[in-house]
């Protein structure tokens, strides 16, 4: 049943063909097995009017030692199609382990999250890596770049990940051509070829942003972005951002405890204690 | 796509995981060279064997033998005729050799065997092991004039001269006879020259001067005469092997000999013959060469007293069968002891023969292998450490990649994979070490000797001039085979715990 499901949701890329980087989108596609899927799609009210993810009453608590220490207590909340909202909350507020919900890299104690309409916090966890690596790209605070590769490489992985080996080196000029097209279109086609350790930070997380977007994702999910760079080079990733959501209609979800940042959203929403607090 | 872009980095960045697979590439190395040294010479020794055992060999139960051989061999032909190929008639006993040599008379225990010169060679590789070109393609029992090889024909280009076989044939006994002469013309002077003393004086010179002078007298010259031929063992003839694998003989073609063996029959009776060294037989198996003495068998048996006079036909005690290319020795076994009595006859393969031999040595190299792999297996745990340390140190990679939708067992490809390049890096250059090593053995054996001051191959030892290595690639195969697996064994645990990471936890770890 949920296989059935989450097959749907993988398959349903979603209305960004419009956007520029979606032209060259293709290979990217599941293979043929999941179109045979015959299950009729269930309409979601919410799904209909726009809410790309939606969760209820999400609870989250961790252990330290002894004592259980609850992080999210009934969370409700919704990211609309094309906009960039920002989850602000003071340090330790949870909005990092909801970003991660979300993302599907955790699972909630309760509560439900749902992706254009379906369920996914009970997904399998295959089910769960195929919808990070093919509707979702996620970037960091502290870049998460892997050391060992260059920066082309990096770009490359989720879509290496994506493919068979056979698949990937039959289509990889038309890989290396789509992580380069968005390189240069976040200004790093002059490095290429550097390690991340060579790289100042507003670079790396433009490669990381590159990254997260070569698979055309339909979810940005950005865990503090500008949290490890200076004003400066924090306003321009913060720009980057903008202009994807903008430009391209790309849904970003952003978590972030600066004011001014969340200030640039479109949204926000404020973590209090675990809990949506209503601005 | 991913895993072999990862592992590839990893192989190139992390040279602490090299180190772990030194001892991979050792254990493979050495298990190499163990194994090609070993099969070198346990093929050598079934050479060896082979050539001076025939394939089969049907025997009396006692030393007396049975008569008729002929009609054994009829025997034979009609029971196992379609694998037969050569047969030949052997009396084997137990004998005493005697022969003086620097002053000092030597005994000698031996093996002595009455052959047939012509079928002899048919049956086993008797000719093969002579010392004279000519006798290797017709043995004879006749002394040779010379022209006895002063290199071993056996051994490589680098064997050690003998040059005192130079002159070994008629020369050398000529001479040896020259010598005899004039030292006993020499020790007559001598006598005659001190006047005797005491009671003696009144002895007659030779009291049997006279009777002497009135038999005919046998003429046997020794420069010109040579007693019934032998050949004897290589290890008999030869002194002592110096330390530079030069030999020195004590007995050479044209020296006499005697040999002593009991009469068969009730009781037995000793009985003393001399005879010449006519060849020596040299199968590089000590345990052979040290007692292996071979005469023509109608001397033998005359000299056993096993012939019978009515008939004039010898008895013999063994029939030694040379079978056909592929046949089966254990099957033409089985099929001569039901024809043959039990309670008389001993029916034996020459694996038969050898077998507690053989088995020891494979023994040998069973235990070998499996202790030398096991320091393979000890380098699986240290690839075990040094992953589950990488593991570790990876951890916020493996979270990364987890957050871009690697699976499972994508993770635990790359340290599988991983485990795997390591194994093929380690047992790939354990095995050119390996190869390398066989290949140029005896010069790294010449080496060590002259750095150690002690020779490590000693000829003298062996009677081998060089270590002989054979690389089988199915050994090698399976060797490389299994160092793999201990590599790809011992990284499933640090793969496992790298796939079992929670993906949050991995992006949290700093």
């Amino acid at each position: 049943m949920n296989r059935h499901v989450s097959r749907e949701i993988l398959d349903d890329h979603g209305d960004c063909s419009t956007t520029q980087l979606a032209t060259t989108r293709g290979p990217v596609a599941l293979d043929a097995k999941s179109h045979a899927s015959v299950e009729p799609r269930r309409i979601d009210p919410a799904h209909a009017q726009g809410d790309v993810l939606r969760t209820t009453g999400l609870f989250k608590s961790f252990r330290k030692g002894p004592v259980e220490v609850p992080v999210l207590r009934g969370v409700d909340m919704s990211v609309r199609r094309g906009e960039l909202l920002a989850i602000i909350g003071q340090s330790g507020s949870g909005k990092s382990t909801l970003l991660h919900l979300l993302g599907t890299l955790d699972a909630p104690d309760e509560g439900e999250v749902h992706f254009e309409g379906r369920r996914i916090d009970n997904l399998s966890s295959a089910q769960r890596d195929l919808l990070r690596n093919r509707r979702f790209g996620m970037i960091f605070q502290f870049y998460h770049l892997l050391p060992e590769l260059n920066v082309l490489e990096n770009v490359l992985t989720p879509l290496m990940i994506t493919e068979s080996v056979l698949g990937y080196l039959l289509r990889r000029r038309h890989h290396r051509r789509r992580a380069t097209e968005l390189l240069e279109l976040l200004g790093l086609d002059h490095r290429l070829t550097h390690k991340p350790r060579e790289l100042s930070g507003g670079e790396m997380q433009r490669t990381a942003i590159a990254r997260a977007l070569v698979t055309n994702p339909d979810l940005l999910l950005a865990d503090e972005p500008t949290g490890n760079l200076d004003h400066e080079t924090g306003r321009e990733i913060l720009e980057v951002l903008r202009a994807l959501n903008r430009e391209q209609n790309l849904t970003i979800v952003m978590v972030t405890h600066d004011q001014s940042i969340a200030d640039q959203a479109d949204r926000v929403v404020r973590l209090v204690d675990g809990q949506v607090q209503n601005a | 796509m991913y895993k072999f872009l990862i592992c590839w980095r990893y192989l190139r960045t992390r040279y602490i995981a090299l180190v772990s697979i030194v001892s991979v590439m050792l254990g493979v190395a050495t298990m190499i060279v163990v194994n090609s040294v070993m099969s070198g010479f346990v093929s050598e020794m079934h050479n060896r064997l082979h050539g001076i055992l025939s394939d089969v060999v049907l025997e009396s139960r006692n030393y007396n033998g049975f008569s008729d051989p002929q009609e054994k061999m009829d025997k034979i032909r009609e029971v196992a005729g379609d694998q037969v190929e050569a047969m030949t008639a052997t009396v084997v006993v137990p004998a005493l050799l005697t022969f003086r040599a620097g002053g000092e008379s030597h005994h000698r225990p031996i093996q002595l065997v009455g052959v047939d010169a012509a079928t002899q060679g048919e049956v086993s590789a008797f000719c093969k092991y002579l010392q004279h070109p000519e006798n290797r393609k017709h043995p004879s029992f006749e002394l040779r004039h010379g022209g006895y090889d002063t290199l071993d024909h056996q051994a490589g280009s680098d064997a050690k001269p003998r040059e005192q076989m130079a002159i070994a044939g008629w020369e050398y006994r000529r001479r040896w006879a020259d010598w005899a002469k004039a030292e006993t013309v020499r020790r007559d002077l001598e006598e005659q020259r001190q006047p005797r003393t005491g009671s003696a004086d009144n002895l007659p010179a030779d009291p049997f001067a006279a009777v002497r002078a009135e038999e005919p007298e046998v003429v046997f010259d020794p420069a010109k005469d040579q007693y019934d031929g032998v050949v004897l063992g290589m290890a008999l003839a030869v002194g002592y092997r110096d330390e530079q694998g030069l030999d020195h003989f004590m007995l050479m073609p044209g020296d006499d000999i005697r040999l002593t063996t009991a009469t068969a029959g009730e009781p037995p009776k000793f009985q003393t013959k001399t005879f010449t060294v006519v060849d020596l037989y040299e199968s590089k198996m000590s345990e052979y060469d040290s007692q292996l003495v071979f005469v023509p068998i109608d001397k033998l048996q005359q000299m056993r007293g096993m012939i019978d006079p009515t008939t004039g036909v010898g008895m013999v005690n063994q029939i030694q069968i040379k079978l056909k290319p592929g046949a089966d020795g254990v099957e033409v076994r089985n099929r001569l002891q039901k024809a043959f009595a039990s309670t008389h006859f001993i029916v034996s393969t020459w694996q038969d023969k050898q077998g507690p031999l053989l088995s020891a040595v494979y023994m040998e190299i069973a235990i070998l292998n499996i202790l030398l792999f096991f320091i393979i297996a000890v380098a699986g745990f240290g690839i075990l450490a040094i992953f589950l340390m990488i593991v570790v140190e990876k951890t916020r990679d493996i979270g990364i990649l987890k957050s871009l939708g690697a699976s499972r067992a994508g993770i635990m490809g790359i340290f599988l994979g991983y485990g795997l390049s390591l194994g093929i890096v380690g047992s790939g250059v354990g095995m050119v070490l390996g190869l390398a090593f066989v290949h140029n053995i005896n010069e790294i054996a010449d080496w060590l000797g002259e750095l150690t001051g002690k020779p490590l191959f000693d000829p003298s030892i062996y009677y081998f001039y060089k270590i002989p290595t054979i690389v089988n690639p199915w050994t090698i195969a399976w060797i490389v085979l299994g160092a793999l697996g201990i590599a790809v064994l011992s990284s499933i645990l640090p793969a496992l715990r790298a796939a079992l990471l929670h993906p949050v936890e991995a992006l949290r770890y700093e």
